[in-house]
């Protein structure tokens, strides 16, 4: 096993061939520039030739990820100036897709082990993976309505190619959170296990897809996973379109401010 | 036992308070002391044990026990 290498905001253990990418940054692995960065570091520098397969999952006690760091961007709107917004939202919009995308189709078997929360980005994250294993405590939402904005970060269409419409619509047009048994009822999980079991599983797992010919591993992922191309470039044209509203920093603000349990839920209309 | 009681009990006990000083009419948030991560978690305990699905849009006017208590009990 290689000694882990670590960012601020992830580590990275490889054993056998299985690089374990762990999100490890307080308080639920946001999704910023910092772990943008932590990430495109990861896997712009996987030596293919060696690795076997991924395994993504959290450290961190609230969850896999909560999603794109919210308070980073409503500081970055109020902080910079309105004729840049634009184009700096844009380029970190490309960024996440190319890093998205990257992670969609490596040509090894990639798993997320999630806990908690996974809403929003860290849910779009979770989805680049070729399978997900849910602990019991796994919740799964698409909140993103409450803010004015559909998901950026390429999560509609890779959901729409693992579930059914309706599924999506109720995930999307209520904000709810799936609970573990429901993601694996729907087909978006592919195991509920237990508390702080998910790693072990994703292992296992891991340990199953390298018993397989690399080459034929990676054209059997290729046959039955490909890059929702057109949907993707819909979503990124929508999102950045709807980004440019003032409801968003509106409701950004009040996601800011929000000192109830419950701030993903939408406030009153 | 009633679900308020039940739901009392289960919370109680997840979270690891003395749920004998527990009421159906207390602020479950605050009696429990437990914050959004927790209040997830709470939901997902409830699902499981009774094969019930709680769209977290229904806890919007959820305050008490007794409020939770209603929402299962549509679902059970």
């Amino acid at each position: 096993m290689n000694a882990p290498a670590t960012d601020a905001c992830v580590d990275v253990t490889t054993r056998d061939g299985v690089v374990e990418v762990a999100l490890s940054t307080e308080p639920c692995n946001e999704i910023g520039e910092p772990m943008l960065d932590a990430l495109e570091g990861v896997f712009h520098s996987l030596d293919l030739d060696e690795t076997r397969a991924v395994i993504l999952y959290s450290t961190v006690r609230r969850g896999f990820s909560a999603g794109a760091d919210l308070r980073a961007l409503y500081e970055g709107l109020l902080n910079v100036d309105e004729s840049e917004q634009g184009e700096r939202i844009e380029a970190f919009i490309h960024r996440i897709h190319a890093l998205f995308d990257l992670i969609d189709q490596l040509p090894v078997t990639t798993i997320a082990a999630v806990h908690g929360v996974c809403f929003g980005g860290g849910f779009e994250l979770a989805l680049t993976a070729d399978i997900i294993v849910a602990e019991r405590t796994a919740r799964f939402a698409f909140p993103e309505l409450r803010l004015g904005l559909i998901p950026g970060f390429g999560g509609i269409p890779r959901l729409e190619r693992d579930v059914g419409g309706a599924v999506v619509r109720d995930l999307l047009l209520t904000g709810r959170s799936y609970n573990a048994a429901k993601a694996v009822s729907v087909g978006l999980a592919s195991q509920q296990v237990g508390r702080g079991e998910g790693l072990e599983v994703a292992r296992a797992i891991a340990r199953q897809a390298t018993r397989f010919e690399p080459t034929v591993q990676a054209q059997g992922k290729a046959f039955c996973k490909t890059l929702p191309t057109e949907r993707l470039d819909a979503e990124k044209t929508q999102f950045l379109e709807m980004i440019q509203r003032p409801i968003v920093r509106e409701a950004l603000r009040r996601f800011v401010e929000d000192d109830g349990p419950m701030p993903w839920l939408p406030g009153d209309a | 036992m009633s679900t308020v009681h039940e739901l009392i009990d289960l919370a109680a006990s997840h979270f690891g308070v003395d749920g004998s000083g527990l009421a159906p009419d207390d602020d479950l948030f605050a009696s429990l002391g437990i914050d959004s991560v927790k209040a997830l978690e709470l939901m997902t305990e409830l699902e499981l044990e009774w094969d019930i699905e709680i769209p977290d849009y229904e806890l919007r006017e959820v305050k008490t026990f007794a409020d939770l208590a209603a929402v299962c009990d549509r679902r059970r």
